[in-house]
């Protein structure tokens, strides 16, 4: 069944139709994006990946209502985006210039909420679960610069699990992280995810991380940007950072999505842009061996 | 999407009281309150030794001495209040209008570039250059050391308050607009805690060449203050009643600095010139 171009899946929490961004510059135009078209499932997390300087960066502002796409349209629940919508947040990769050094943590988690008119009580609870969902309940005082890097992106997730999102956008979030630190965190995302039920995009550039995190992930191709290939990760629900990273499915996805990224960057384009691929055959009895 | 399956109920935040007092250094006041000594003795010795003339430099003592009778006399103390008096108002004057400019013009592309050439030619105009002006204007009044102080104080805070709005990280201001900030609280929440910073430093520049201005347009216009009684005690000959006064400005102008010092101290807590280290 050929879904409408112009018309999300009805059950879409996100759909990118025929995206296209082209940037007007002194030297001439310069198509960052040339059409992307896919769709998240409510409560998906989809992870994307693609060789660096594949416009990861644009199409996250094309979706979360920061910049205008030049074609195509991005809906949130069937609702053309015009503007940042409501019902979605944004994690930066810059946590340090994300979060506002003049405000304390909690201040920081609270101003979206107290921006939107919420009253106080419910702020307090919501601050108060989405510091404790983090494991932040004790620092509400401090001030983000007195923290960790890691304890900081922690800080801008809790404030993005406040503002109580459908869909929570996330850039590249754990690079500027160190490698353990980063691993706590791609699991309290997976937990996180479990708990709300909400629908992730997570962009990345490290391919082992796309996997390990995602249901589906989504490889771009090199720019002009469209879709290189989707698969789905049929990888076990509980993922542990030693088994599910030793598991031979693992291995083959990781290879999989590491072949296809090495093509994009020599250039090779999916005959049909945009057409989901199957990806590679599941193997049998994957994951068999993990309680 | 609740969030009522996290845990509720979430633990009483434990309050923590950061104790981050940087324990200064006792000899650092030893050695400036020696090099005050010092000095003192340095003024002492030249007039009594006759290396200069005690008539165009009274020893230190002598004028120590006069400021401390100046202390006790109430035209004294009418006299800083004039003096005070035009620095305050000054300065609130050109801070405020300052403040509203800077913010309208930084926040436009188009008024930033249309007022940029005419603000390089006008703020470079020394106010003292504004004195017949001034005396045109108002004559022998607060007005005249007004319109002085206004106009060397509105520039150092414009200028600072342009560099502030400018500063506006894009990370920061993407992120309010993500979470549904609009123009007014993104001014409010981003706008102006990244600009307060150079704001600061604008009005401390600003309160210095205010205290300037203001001795100036009493010593040359003769508007009522400290200034106005220098030259009076110059023309009346009580060298070392003049040289008490000058001290007297002195000591306002380090009060002033302090004082601003202390201010900024307080409202940037958070900002990296002032807080102390990390501490996880």
């Amino acid at each position: 069944m050929q879904p409408d171009p112009t018309q999300a899946a009805p059950e879409a929490m996100l759909s990118v139709r025929g995206l296209k961004k082209v940037y007007q510059t002194d030297g001439g135009d310069v198509e960052a994006v040339r059409n992307l078209t896919f769709d998240l499932r409510a409560g998906e997390l989809a992870c994307l990946v693609g060789p660096s300087g594949s416009g990861k960066t644009t199409l996250l502002k094309c979706i979360s209502g920061l910049m205008a796409p030049t074609e195509g349209e991005v809906l949130l629940s069937g609702k053309r985006v015009s503007g940042p919508p409501k019902k979605m947040a944004v994690v930066f990769q810059e946590y340090g210039r994300s979060l506002f050094p003049w405000m304390r943590v909690r201040d920081n988690v609270e101003l979206p909420l107290k921006n939107q008119g919420v009253p106080r009580a419910e702020r307090d609870r919501l601050v108060d679960e989405a510091l404790e969902a983090v494991g932040l309940s004790h620092v509400p005082r401090s001030y983000p610069w007195q923290l960790s890097g890691g304890m900081q992106q922690r800080v801008a997730i809790a404030r993005a699990i406040a503002y109580q999102p459908e869909v929570l956008l996330m850039d590249e979030p754990f690079a500027a992280v160190d490698a353990q630190t980063r691993a706590d965190l791609e699991d309290l995302i997976r937990t996180v995810w479990k708990k709300l039920g909400i629908t992730i995009l997570f962009v990345t550039h490290d391919i082992d991380e796309s996997v390990y995190l995602g249901e589906r992930v989504i490889i771009l191709s090199s720019s002009p940007t469209v879709i290189q290939e989707d698969i789905a990760i049929d990888l076990p629900e509980e993922r542990d950072q030693l088994e599910t990273r030793s598991l031979p499915r693992f291995t083959e996805l990781r290879h999989h999505v590491y072949e296809q990224i090495q093509l994009a960057k020599k250039g090779d384009r999916p005959a049909a842009a945009g057409t989901p691929s199957a990806g590679p055959t599941p193997a049998a009895a994957s994951g068999a061996d993990v309680a | 999407m609740s969030s009522k399956t996290l845990a509720s109920g979430a633990a009483a935040p434990s309050v923590e009281r950061q104790h981050r007092q940087v324990r200064k250094m006792p000899t650092k006041q030893l050695l400036g309150l020696a090099g005050i000594l010092g000095f003192l003795l340095t003024w002492e010795l030249i007039p009594r030794l006759g290396l200069v003339d005690p008539n165009y430099l009274p020893p230190a003592s002598e004028v120590i001495a006069a400021l401390i009778v100046d202390f006790g006399l109430t035209a004294f103390w009418v006299a800083v209040g004039e003096t005070m008096k035009a620095w305050f108002l000054g300065l609130l004057m050109a801070v405020a209008a300052a403040v509203v400019l800077g913010f309208i013009i930084g926040s436009s592309n188009f008024l930033r570039k249309a007022t940029n050439s005419t603000i390089e030619f006008l703020r470079p105009i020394p106010s003292v250059a504004l004195i017949p002006l001034a005396v045109l204007m108002f004559g022998v009044k607060i007005e005249s050391s007004l319109l002085l102080i206004v106009y060397a104080a509105f520039w150092q805070v414009l200028i600072q308050v342009l560099y502030g709005v400018a500063d506006v990280d894009m990370v920061a201001n993407n992120t309010a607009r993500t979470y549904g900030l609009g123009r007014m609280a993104r001014i409010r929440y981003v706008v102006f805690p990244t600009t307060l910073p150079y704001l600061m430093t604008g009005v401390r520049l600003a309160a210095a060449v205010a205290l300037v201005l203001a001795i100036t347009a009493e010593l040359v216009i003769g508007s009522p203050g400290l200034g106005r009684e220098i030259a009076l005690a110059q023309s009346g000959g009580a060298i070392s009643g003049m040289y008490a006064l000058v001290l007297a400005t002195g000591l306002i102008g380090v009060l002033i600095n302090m004082l601003m010092r202390f201010i900024e101290k307080k409202t940037l807590s958070w900002h990296t010139s002032v807080r102390s280290e990390v501490f996880v």
